[in-house]
């Protein structure tokens, strides 16, 4: 196992974490299920490919530097997320996930029939732009941003339209629209995340973004705990390394990916962090919700002792 | 006194169905209404109409001489109406110090740019969000469960907790479902204590559904009766208990009730 193998597998982790971080904001903070983040991704692909790709390739690009490629890829998520969402947001529960997965098959196949990027053959002449550092830059950015929104009011009425709908519109909590920024800033980081892919593989094709890969980003999130950033950021790396390491069991390696992750969803239902922060403040906050849980039962049951007396 | 909330043939149906027909009603600057009939008499209804949850067939609603008919909830909370429910629904799984501070959110005004960015207006006015957060919680006797999650909280205090998440709306009306449902006589006395007190500190309206009559009559200074959707009668604790049609609607007719 040389570094450059290892180093590999970290900048895949990386760049499933930024999408995960994303759907993590959308499915861990506010409550909604996707089944097309894919989708979102594969615009970030195109978008960035076509952006950052020479003139001189076919496909053509417009050869532009890759940070306009990252700015484009996320942006042009967000805008087709926005249209998604003022269709689909007022579906409730079950019927907003289905509509996603439906939005997310369909952006492949619109993919697979436009010739201009490529169509099924897929876009080969995408820059190697994606190196380790940057990749790396860009999740320590998406971790702290999305830290930072959670720990906010607007990260808190998210919350609350995760827990209780109707107590947070009657909170004066505008579902409707925390709902939408949620899915715009994971369209956002699935898109980035598209951009780095597709600057990573060299290679486009439309059926790298199909329902598997959403479910994949879906399954992340799931395993490392809703709710729960570090999970996220643990749940990518281990889940996008776990193939890898177990490449010696050859045929039989996504029966053991598979049994692996029923193992620790039965094990930790909630995941493996489950709704817990791995920083100081995270653990503070578990501690005191422990000791106040304990501290509320001896009160009862001394008020209970107290009231057999009378 | 001026009404802070003035209701004019507020009707409600379901398809066939009137759960709400032609009621009006007003609830006066700093006055303590009750609403009460029997069960499915539309009481739960005329919340869900006031709060915007529901939409009314037709009638008016003023909040402050303002029509609120047709607002999103979110929009008519934002004015100052508030409410608990029947059932109880609290952000289960945060803490109560959580459920607090969320609902205090209308008291700042920072954008995502300076959340993310931790800028200093963000810093100061989270500050201020935690002190009043504290603050009522401190003031309605909660602060010793401050981190305990809610769904950890005894049932009584759950109730409680509801009543101080929607004070922190700084509700100038607040609608209070049934609040004393499920307390013992003792809890139902704290509670009617509590309700006085917090319409005199935080000077607002109440308008209060229940079914404990002692807790109704002893803090409310005007009542509606519903029955069927219909109001059948209004007035003080006295003149309402002694309405011969709010007798039959709770106890039957006084054939029936000789019966018995």
């Amino acid at each position: 196992m040389d570094w450059t193998y290892i180093q590999g597998i970290l900048m895949l982790a990386g760049i499933n974490m930024i999408a995960v971080l994303g759907l993590s904001l959308l499915t861990g903070f506010t409550g909604l299920f996707s089944f097309g983040h894919a989708g979102f991704m594969a615009i970030g692909a195109y978008v960035g490919a076509w952006i950052s790709a020479s003139p001189a390739s076919t496909p053509a690009g417009l050869g532009l530097p890759f940070i306009l490629a990252i700015v484009g890829g996320g942006a042009a998520a967000g805008a087709v997320s926005y249209l998604i969402g003022r269709i689909s947001l007022n579906l409730k529960g079950d019927y907003f996930c289905i509509a996603t997965l439906g939005f997310g098959e369909a952006i492949r196949l619109i993919f697979n029939n436009v010739n201009r990027f490529g169509g099924a053959r897929g876009w080969p002449g995408v820059p190697g732009k994606s190196t380790f550092v940057a990749i790396l830059v860009a999740d320590v950015v998406a971790v702290l941003f999305l830290a930072n929104l959670v720990k906010s009011r607007h990260g808190r009425n998210m919350i609350a339209v995760r827990e209780e709908e109707l107590a947070a519109q009657i909170a004066g909590i505008d579902v409707f629209k925390y709902k939408m920024i949620s899915l715009i800033i994971s369209a956002v980081y699935a898109g980035v995340a598209g951009v780095f892919f597709a600057h990573y593989m060299t290679f486009i094709q439309p059926k790298m973004f199909s329902l598997t890969k959403s479910t994949e980003l879906t399954i992340i999130v799931i395993f490392g705990g809703l709710g729960s950033i570090s999970g996220s950021v643990l749940g990518a790396l281990v889940l996008t390394a776990l193939p890898e390491v177990l490449r010696a069991f050859e045929i039989w390696r996504l029966v053991f990916y598979g049994a692996a992750v029923i193992l620790i969803m039965v094990s930790r239902p909630k995941g493996l962090m489950g709704g817990m922060e791995l920083t100081p403040s995270g653990i503070r906050k578990v501690v005191a919700e422990r000791n106040a849980l304990r501290e509320a039962k001896a009160k009862l049951l001394a008020e209970a002792q107290s009231g057999e007396e009378d | 006194m001026a009404a802070i909330l003035h209701i004019r043939d507020l009707t409600k149906k379901f398809g066939g169905l009137t759960a709400v027909d032609a009621v009006s009603f007003d609830v006066s600057e700093g006055g303590i209404v009750g609403l009460i009939g029997p069960n499915g008499a539309g009481k739960t209804t005329i919340f869900n109409l006031i709060t915007g949850v529901y939409k009314p067939t037709s009638g008016s609603i003023e909040f402050r001489g303002k029509s609120i008919v047709g607002l999103e909830p979110f929009r008519i909370a934002d004015m100052g109406v508030t409410r608990t429910f029947q059932n109880i629904r609290l952000f289960k799984n945060l803490s109560v110090f959580d459920n607090v501070l969320t609902a205090c959110h209308l008291n700042a005004n920072y954008s995502f740019a300076e959340a993310i960015l931790r800028l200093p207006r963000f810093r100061t006015q989270e500050k201020a969000l935690t002190a009043k957060a504290e603050d009522l919680l401190g003031i309605m006797g909660l602060l010793g469960y401050r981190d305990l999650i809610a769904n950890n909280l005894p049932y009584g205090l759950q109730r409680r907790l509801e009543i101080v998440r929607a004070l922190a709306l700084n509700p100038s009306l607040l609608l209070l479902d049934e609040p004393a449902a499920g307390m013992n006589p003792d809890e139902t006395e704290q509670l009617m204590r509590l309700i006085g007190r917090i319409r005199n500190d935080f000077k607002l309206s109440v308008l209060v559904i229940e079914h404990h009559m002692d807790l109704i009559m002893g803090v409310c200074e005007h009542i509606v009766v519903l029955n069927f959707g219909e109001k059948i009668a209004q007035g003080t604790a006295d003149e309402v208990s002694k309405n011969p049609q709010v007798i039959e609607a709770y106890l039957g007719t006084s054939e029936e009730a000789a019966d018995a």
